[in-house]
């Protein structure tokens, strides 16, 4: 038997970031005994970075704003793939979840009469986003950090799990390490609440950090569940590009929002030679109308520069490729012509700080250079839209490690939106599904074993590879094969260099002295997770014959409406990836006239 | 450009360790974090280092950088000499964990001392209404990124463990101030602040203002407003009085955070001595390649009899010394104060010259 610490809990929820915060505050709330454990410390999680605001329809700013738009919004930037009803509850309560935060201390820019003010972002129709300048993440991660302090809930930070436990298909427990030490820790816990983000270290060029080994999805596959929507991943179309080691840092799509355009080397703003025939109805065709459309929303189209993600990703990427881009491998962001300094510094002060440190420009007198930038994974755990629970009973998953919400692409600012609606209704679901359970489920030490053989191999394994040279590997094939645009024979090459790579990551070492803080250690767990995930993802682009929102298929470059009510859905079975096709779920007649309505 | 840069890193544990001198590669427009993560990539991968957005916002990162408490994210090469020696050692308030890793949780305790927002009533609905001049001053403070710099340069908690029971820190003073000034609060904090918290022992050096990497004015714009309303709790600075009305309505708190176990759990929080032992023999891969590694000393040999800070002191130059010496009972801190402070602009002008 394994010695391992031991606790014992009703609740136990994986990531601290916003959904992971706000799903313990609810099963807290609900009476569930409840615990966090995260990979960093608390507070560090990605939340920590988003910028830009949340997005909810509570009309401050236009009238004429409500959750029917907001939800139509939503689908549209979608393409039509998401699960109608996640993005229908989430229209609908992010209001009501944002006023919450400010309840708990949360303070947001104004009004001038005072309401929550709210912004502009890519494929919304009105100003939608509820923020703080440009570090909305910041206050939100922040807020909900100091309520779960605040009601005592427990917390395990730098605390990594690497495995779900199961009694009889229903979940028991997780299995982990502390990074401190190395100690391995058992959790016995009914209900496991997966909040653990995103895949970006998955990529070369990433707004993502380390915490992005797709834990989450990979644990949950393993642990019986599945997962839709994972050809989907966006890249977000403005990344720092110079000097190389920012390549891939964010800027906010609030520079947009706030003003900014998209101009090649040219000088020209091109985006309007970009604007696809889905949306030519709501989008300016000229700098006139596209330049009068920040004051008046009502008798002038949206610019094209805030077109969906996708659409704006995929335009750079040709402008680049077509020989106008800028010195440096990029395009041009240029807001210094278009606000005044003072303005800028006041609306965007953390951009301005981290292109004055980091790349020494001064963004109220120069351009900046943007390329796209791996940034979100649609695709994630299948989830029951109003109780986000998974296929395994007592799984459940929130944030960006669920899959549905978003379809095959997300809008800004949904996903903040997306952490509160579903982690509260996570949370309250989890804690009633244990208040229900008529017996606990156990823990099985043969299991336990297992996983701490699996944890500490690295350590064992004779002289092997380093596990930073397989990772940095790994990244450099999905970059180049699996990332903003694909092809067929590229994304069969990719799955061949996958299986290659997962025959070294079984035997790489870890080098030092010791299991406390061994970030080589922690590299050589993180990689069986990154594998797992890059196969997922290659596999369902390679079968999705088309091109939508995040998947963009050289070979099939239109949208084929046939592949528009299929959802691809991952499981594993008997260590072996496996691909389905699911139907949409089909939405009821009464929202589906509010797409002809306004067509 | 990119060049060879000489790198010396504090290397070791709880129980000791010493610098380890790197040569590494480092390229044009990079920062600090970019030749630890390529140090640790390729000559030393067990090397312990925090980080996570590598753009300044998430406060992970943090470290003393030739003496000087850095973000190494947001610390650029390119403003040391190419040929100088960077020296990086982990945060010295706190207790270290394992190379430029320390133990951080002082604060995670601290915060739970914090009486939290209490608004008067619901805001379903969004009915809270607050004007943009009214939030942005405690906007100012929620910039934090809990890097927890200013925690470490304090002079009152710097050397002086004693002092953390009593002592809060600057991260939290202007938490405290937040609070105080925010117009729909309902909850008076001044009081334990002062007492509890140890504002008192705050005697305005600003040497925390000067490390933290938001600008924030932890000192002019939080610290001094919140005294003045502790010293005269009826005494409301015109400034502040014009707009946050109703002072008299709020109710008066203690520390919150209750007396049972923290819910910040640590390792062996629960079953203490039955970890299992740590492999016993380390890979013989252990070695750094020699060539790459100038070794003036072992990371593996750590030198017993030197307490973890020892290293860290060796940074500075004598100018810092007498400060390591003087342990001064709590009301001296104010003589300490004005030492340690020299000390602390004697050092800050030899890093400044660049
Ligand atoms: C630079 C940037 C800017 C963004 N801006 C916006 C924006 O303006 N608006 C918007 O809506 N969205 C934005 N996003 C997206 C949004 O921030 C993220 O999708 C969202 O914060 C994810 O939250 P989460 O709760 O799902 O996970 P995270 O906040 O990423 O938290 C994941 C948690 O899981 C933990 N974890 C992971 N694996 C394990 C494990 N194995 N064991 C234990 N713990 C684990 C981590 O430690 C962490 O605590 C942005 C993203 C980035 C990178
Ligand atoms: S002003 Fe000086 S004494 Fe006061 S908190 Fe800041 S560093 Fe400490
Ligand atoms: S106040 Fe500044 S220095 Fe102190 S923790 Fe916050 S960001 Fe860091
Ligand atoms: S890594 Fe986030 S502040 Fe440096």
């Amino acid at each position: 038997m394994t010695e391992t610490e031991r606790h014992d809990y009703d609740v136990v929820v994986i990531g601290a970031g916003g959904s992971g915060l706000r799903a313990a505050i609810a099963a807290h709330e609900s009476g569930a005994r409840t615990a966090i454990v995260c990979k960093s410390l608390l507070g560090k999680a990605h939340t920590v970075m988003a910028e830009g605001g949340i997005a909810a329809a509570m009309a401050n700013v236009w009238s004429e704003d409500n959750w029917q738009v907001h939800f139509r919004d939503t689908m549209r930037g979608g393409k039509m793939l998401n699960n109608w009803r996640m993005a229908q509850l989430h229209a609908q309560e992010a209001p009501e979840r944002v006023w919450e935060l400010e309840e708990w201390g949360a303070l947001f820019d104004r009004t001038d009469e005072g309401k929550i003010s709210q912004r502009d972002f890519g494929g919304h129709r009105y100003a939608r986003l509820a923020h703080v300048g440009d570090r909305t993440g910041l206050e939100m991660i922040r807020t909900l950090q100091q309520r779960a302090v605040d009601l005592g809930i427990d917390v395990f930070m730098e605390c990594t799990i690497t495995r779900l436990l199961l009694d009889g298909g229903r979940i028991s427990g997780a299995f982990g390490y502390w990074r401190e030490t190395g100690s391995l820790v058992t959790f016995h816990a009914p209900a496991v609440i997966l909040a653990t983000g995103g895949i970006g270290k998955s990529f070369q060029v990433t707004s993502n950090s380390w915490e992005y080994t797709g834990d989450g999805h990979a644990m949950a596959l393993w642990a019986g569940a599945s997962l839709i929507n994972m050809e989907f991943v966006q890249f977000h179309p403005t990344g720092m590009v110079w000097p190389p080691s920012v390549k891939g840092i964010l800027i906010t799509e609030s520079v947009r929002g706030e003003g900014g355009v998209l101009r090649n080397s040219e000088g020209k703003r091109f985006m309007f030679d970009y604007i696809p025939e889905f949306f030519k109805a709501e989008t300016a065709d000229n700098e006139a109308e596209a330049d009068a459309w920040y004051a008046d929303h009502i008798n002038n189209r949206r610019p094209p520069e805030l077109l969906p993600r996708d659409e704006v990703a995929r335009a750079i990427n040709s402008e680049i490729k077509a020989g106008r881009g800028s010195p440096h491998g990029g395009v041009f962001l240029d807001i210094a012509s278009r606000r005044t300094p003072e303005d800028i510094k006041r609306r965007l002060p953390s951009m301005y700080h981290q292109f004055k440190e980091l790349g020494d420009v001064d963004i109220t007198k120069e351009p900046m250079e943007v390329a796209p930038t791996c940034h979100y994974v649609m695709g994630g755990v299948e989830v029951d839209a109003d109780t986000q629970s998974s296929v395994v009973d007592g799984l459940y998953a929130v944030g960006e490690v669920s899959g549905g919400m978003h379809g095959s692409n997300r809008l800004g600012g949904n996903s903040l939106g997306d952490l509160l609606v579903f982690g509260k209704r996570a949370g309250e679901h989890a804690a009633e599904y244990v208040a229900h359970l008529p017996a606990r489920p156990a823990v099985k030490e043969s299991d336990v074993d297992a996983a701490a053989d699996e944890a500490l191999a690295p350590f064992t394994n004779p002289g092997g590879e380093n596990p930073y040279t397989v990772m940095h590997d790994l990244q450099e094939h999905m970059q180049s094969l699996v990332g903003i645009i694909r092809r067929g024979d590229e994304l069969e090459r990719a799955l061949t260099e996958i299986e290659r790579l997962k025959a070294r990551a079984k035997d790489v070492s870890v080098r030092g002295t010791g299991r406390g803080y061994n970030p080589g250690w922690h590299t050589a767990l993180d990689l069986r997770a990154m594998l797992t995930v890059s196969e997922c993802i290659a596999r369902a682009a390679l079968e999705r014959t088309e091109s939508r929102g995040g998947h963009t298929r050289d070979d099939y470059p239109s949208t084929d409406p046939q592949w528009g009510t299929v959802n691809l859905v991952v499981t594993e079975k008997r260590g072996n990836v496996q691909l389905d096709r699911k139907p949409l779920p089909v939405m009821p007649d009464d929202l589906k006239t509010l797409f002809e309505e306004s067509r | 450009m990119g060049h060879d840069l000489n790198l010396r890193v504090w290397r070791g544990d709880a129980s000791g360790g010493d610098f380890v001198s790197y040569v590494v590669p480092v390229e044009e427009g990079e920062v600090v974090l970019d030749a630890i993560h390529r140090l640790q990539a390729e000559q030393a991968p067990d090397l312990a280092v925090r980080w996570n957005c590598k753009a300044g916002k998430c406060g992970s990162c943090s470290a003393e950088i030739n003496g000087k408490p850095r973000l190494m994210c947001m610390t650029r090469l390119s403003t040391f000499d190419p040929a100088e020696t960077i020296t990086v050692t982990p945060m010295r308030t706190f207790p270290v964990i394992r190379d430029l890793v320390t133990d951080v949780s002082f604060n995670f305790e601290k915060a739970r001392e914090v009486p939290a927002f209490a608004p008067a009533g619901s805001n379903s609905g969004g009915t809270f209404r607050m004007a943009q001049l009214d939030v942005e001053r405690g906007q100012e403070f929620r910039k934090c990124i809990e890097c927890f710099l200013c925690q470490n340069t304090c002079h009152v908690i710097r050397d002086h463990e004693e002092n953390k029971p009593a002592f809060a820190g600057p991260r939290f003073f202007i938490r405290y101030a937040e609070l105080d000034m925010h117009p729909l609060d309902t909850l008076d904090r001044r009081q334990m602040a002062q007492e509890s918290e140890g504002l008192g022992y705050c005697n305005i050096t600003k040497c925390c203002t000067e490390v933290c990497p938001e600008g924030i004015h932890i000192t002019d714009n939080g610290i001094i407003p919140l005294k003045e309303r502790v010293v005269d709790t009826k005494y409301d600075p015109v400034f502040l009085g014009l707009r946050i009305g109703r002072r008299k309505d709020r109710r008066v708190v203690g520390p919150a955070g209750g007396s049972g176990p923290s819910p910040i759990k640590r390792p062996g929080g629960v079953a203490v001595g039955t970890r299992p032992p740590a492999p016993a023999a380390v890979p013989a891969v252990v070695q750094v390649p020699p060539a790459a590694r100038v070794a003036d000393t072992n990371v593996l040999e750590r030198p017993a009899a030197v307490p973890a800070r020892e290293p860290v002191s060796a940074v500075e130059t004598a100018s810092a010394k007498p400060v390591d010496k003087l342990k001064t009972a709590l009301p001296a801190v104010g003589a300490t104060a004005g030492i340690g402070f020299l000390a602390w602009a004697l050092r800050r002008a030899r890093s400044a010259r660049k």
